[in-house]
């Protein structure tokens, strides 16, 4: 059977952006997925704005300030006091990102910004380090992934995440280098610990200043002679990455979880190796690489479609992107996040998130198919995650921010004002006997469908509107809504 | 329905007859409605890989202070054990548990070819695998696997957590995490999950293990919350992340609940920085924590039937870096605590710092040996088809 323009439509927004839009839904029947591809690139090719969110430059500077002998010179009020406003920065942070993925016309560079920010997971509470390399990140999402690693290995989060400030000549501290491979380049097994021990001397005085920006310092660097993936030569950091990038290995590792991520979670080999090999000859085109597959055939193939466990930010964007809305309490958000196991700026570990059935157990299952009632019919629920600070890099996060966003979530309650109104419009034009079924069609990517029977039970026949709005929210609170 | 008979009893008999009783007679109740003998393992994991020579400290060992100028910790502030041994200074309730008999620390645990990374490391750890092996089940997970074929109620391993680890993530079956009953009960207790949940459903994989997992939650979380408010313990816990676990176990295994393993975590052990402050946070919650439980269990005379472990996924480098900190390293210690220890106190030698392997302890048990002890010792399960080999038994249980 062919699949239908609308599912195969469908099937490229959800997964190179978050899902269709409310007024674009109607849409999606009269368009090919080669022509939706060409409207995602164009409205994706402007440079992003970049979201500052650190009160003034001065405010932001004086965090970025991180130096230990600096450190020192304050004192402990004024240091808790310096943590709690980049926290509350970084929420902000969190908000305005998030408002861009609801919002932006940018769907594919958000999307693959999003991507980007689980591949180089980084855990610091400054936020000024942590919106520079958010910047880094989305001005680059689309480009080339050379000046990408480059930029995040040289940005002041990572470094300082990674505690490369600590890798001196004297004391090479190994984590840095290690994760460099391990995480952004080559993948494990990849290397050998020789590798990472000689890598891990060529990136001693690598840096960063009181402005936050990136230093060389000449008298911690190890300049000897280094043996790495065999070649010798008294290689600095620079030419490390150099020596990756000409890894064939790196197209590989970076291909295989792009096809993971975009595509399907049971790699295919073979195309992962055709494609892996055009992104290594392209120079790492990022762009071109996602052109390749969001303009295949096989993309589009039954198999890949609806079988891909929503990630907790995904399906909360993407219920915000189809039902529009108004949040009593933004902050609701941050719960959901966290109760979920993905808060932005907050990877669980240096590996960024897992994805899959990993998001599912017990609790996050029940709550997401909990959450379009909670946002919709102004049901209040007590969530109250503990810390996860278990694996925070050492970074400690207050425990108190749980009870707090709790706090604050059940006293004004996570509830919002949808525009029904304009939910409606996207289906103006169906008669009513038709409405369930399209509407099943444009919220559900799965072959699997609700019993109608059982269904039409829980529906609300009051007005059309009222039905409308009850086979949506029954719909969303599916196990079905979770893929896509 | 054996459960229900029984809890039948304790409401309807025993409570009315306990009008009658004189106070100091009622002091015996509790524990003779306590089903003996059920033998409960509550893990604790200790996430970051923690610094195991500033936990079980070498206090004659010149060599640990001469790598450790700033971070050692003297002599004269560890609580000390014996002339060699001490542990860290905010340990102070283990120090009980050792005079009592009721602490075991096993040195020198983890495995050949040891992973430096922690999400590889923990994976190794939680899976049970071979450095070079993997797998993407968890030893406990595959308890369930072969303990729980057609069980009606899959709540034989409980994660007190938002996100279930992959040690308890099965081929078919699933611990169940949670972080209080009650809110998975509020959650789960709604008709139209019931009745979408009963529909039979034939589906593409990812829906059939999405509906899989619904089914189970709504049968169990009703199980879980009725078993929590059996015997809420009547002790008064730490306000920490882990004195909550804790008591939300303690309530759980005073029940009579089919629960066999309970799992937490504590962190993050990741010191490679300010280590001093971060361990003696983190010890001082546990260690007030751990009083508190061993005592509450003991006055239910649980004591016996009940086995914490901990664990990290690695210990760290000898020497201290120059951050105050370590950085990773490889072998560690566990500690076990039991009223039921078969062997007390030190189990082995402490680590050989004049032998090591590039900086880092070589290791001299394998911690799949550990998991093959408890599942065979104290759990009666088969741990050679869980491990998938023939492991050496310790002996401490």
């Amino acid at each position: 059977m062919p699949i239908p323009n609308r599912l195969k439509n469908q099937h490229l927004l959800w997964r190179a952006g978050f899902g269709p839009m409310a007024e674009n839904a109607a849409g999606l029947d009269n368009i090919t997925s080669k022509q939706l591809w060409e409207v995602l690139l164009k409205t994706s090719s402007k440079e992003p704005v970049k979201l500052v969110v650190a009160s003034n430059v001065v405010d932001g500077l004086e965090k970025g300030v991180d130096d230990m002998v600096q450190i020192e010179k304050l004192t402990k009020e004024e240091k808790k006091a310096i943590q709690k406003q980049s926290r509350e920065d970084l929420k902000t942070l969190n908000l305005r990102w998030m408002d861009e993925m609801i919002n932006s016309e940018a769907q594919l560079r958000e999307k693959m910004s999003f991507f980007w920010h689980g591949h180089f997971a980084c855990r610091i509470v400054n936020i000024y380090f942590q919106q520079t390399l958010l910047d880094i990140i989305r001005n680059n999402a689309l480009g080339k992934f050379s000046s990408m690693l480059r930029e995040v290995s040289k940005s002041p989060a990572m470094l300082q995440f990674l505690n490369n400030r600590q890798n001196k000549k004297q004391h090479p501290n190994e984590n840095f280098a290690r994760e460099v491979m391990e995480l952004f380049t080559m993948g494990r097994c990849n290397y050998t610990e020789n590798d990472v021990k000689e890598a891990a001397r060529a990136f001693t005085g690598w840096g960063f200043d009181v402005k936050g920006e990136f230093v060389f310092r000449p008298f911690q660097h190890d300049a000897g002679v280094k043996t790495f993936f065999g070649k010798t030569g008294n290689f600095d950091g620079d030419a490390i990455i150099d020596i990756l990038l000409q890894q064939k290995q790196t197209a590989l590792y970076i291909t295989q979880k792009i096809y993971r991520y975009f595509v399907n979670e049971k790699a295919d080999d073979v195309k992962i190796a055709w494609l892996a090999n055009r992104f290594y000859q392209s120079d790492y085109d990022i762009e071109k690489l996602m052109e390749a597959i969001f303009t295949s055939d096989w993309f589009y193939e039954e198999k890949n479609i609806g079988i891909k466990i929503k990630s907790p930010v995904e399906l909360l964007v993407g219920i915000r992107r189809l039902l529009p809305l108004t949040l009593q309490n933004e902050n609701a958000q941050l719960l959901f996040q966290r109760a979920l196991g993905q808060i932005l700026f907050y990877p669980p570990n240096v590996a960024g998130w897992p994805s899959g059935k990993s998001w599912i157990d017990s609790s996050t299952l029940m709550l997401r198919l909990k959450i379009p009632q909670i946002m919709t019919a102004n049901e209040v629920i007590s969530i109250r995650p503990k810390s996860d600070d278990d694996s925070m890099m050492g970074q400690m996060m207050e425990n108190k921010i749980a009870e707090k966003l709790n706090k604050s979530y059940s006293d004004k309650g996570a509830s919002a004002i949808v525009d029904w109104e304009a939910v409606a419009t996207i289906f103006k034009t169906v008669s009513r006997e038709n409405l369930l079924p399209k509407i099943s069609d444009t919220i559900l990517q799965t072959n699997s469908r609700i019993n109608t029977v059982l269904l039409l039970t829980y529906l609300n026949n009051e007005s059309r509107e009222n039905y409308i709005k009850s086979v949506i929210i029954n719909l969303m609170s599916t196990p079905e809504y979770q893929l896509c | 329905m054996l459960i229900k008979r029984k809890q039948f009893l304790q409401v309807g008999s025993l409570a009315t007859a306990s009008f009658m009783l004189p106070k100091f007679l009622k002091a015996f109740e509790k524990p003779m409605m306590v089903p003996a003998g059920n033998k409960v393992v509550v893990i604790i994991q200790f996430s970051g890989g923690n610094d195991g020579l500033n936990t079980v400290i070498p206090i004659r060992n010149d060599i640990y202070y001469k790598e450790r100028p700033k971070l050692g910790i003297a002599k004269e502030d560890v609580v000390q054990l014996t002339d060699e041994v001490g542990l860290n200074p905010a340990l102070v309730a283990f120090k009980d548990l050792y005079d009592a008999g009721s602490l075991g620390i096993l040195n020198n645990v983890g495995y050949p070819n040891p992973d430096r990374s922690h999400f590889r490391s923990m994976d190794i750890w939680q899976t049970a695998s071979n450095a070079n092996d993997y797998i993407n089940t968890g030893w406990i997970g595959r308890y369930l696997d072969a303990q729980c074929n057609g069980c009606v109620q899959p709540t034989q391993a409980l994660e007190i957590d938002d996100i279930l680890s992959l040690a308890l993530k099965g081929e078919n079956n699933n611990g169940l995490s949670f972080k209080d009953p009650r809110r998975l009960y509020s959650i789960s207790n709604e008709k139209y999950f019931k009745d979408i949940a009963a529909q039979n459903h034939k589906g593409e994989e990812t829906v059939d293990y999405l509906y899989k997992t619904m089914s189970e939650t709504l049968s169990s979380a009703d199980y879980i919350f009725q078993q929590s408010k059996l015997h809420p313990t009547a002790e008064t816990y730490p306000a920490t992340g882990l004195g909550k676990d804790l008591k939300t176990i303690a309530s759980l295994i005073m029940s009579d609940i089919n629960t066999k393993v309970y799992y937490i975590s504590l962190g993050s052990f990741d010191t490679h920085v300010n280590q001093q402050a971060q361990q003696k946070r983190l010890f001082t919650e546990l260690n007030d924590a751990v009083k508190v439980f061993t005592n509450d269990l003991k006055k239910n005379n649980r004591f016996q039937d009940v086995l914490m472990m901990t664990f990290s996924e690695f210990g760290r480098r000898v020497a201290q870096n120059t951050s105050g900190g370590t950085d990773h390293g490889t072998a560690n210690n566990m500690f076990f605590i039991s009223g039921g220890l078969k062997e007390k106190g030190l189990l082995n030698a402490l680590p050989d710092l004049a032998d090591l392997n590039e900086g880092d302890l070589k290791h001299k048990v394998d911690f799949k040996d550990v998991y093959a002890t408890v599942l065979k010792k104290w759990l009666g399960a088969d741990d050679k088809l869980i491990l998938g080999k023939q492991c050496d038994y310790l002996n401490f249980i």
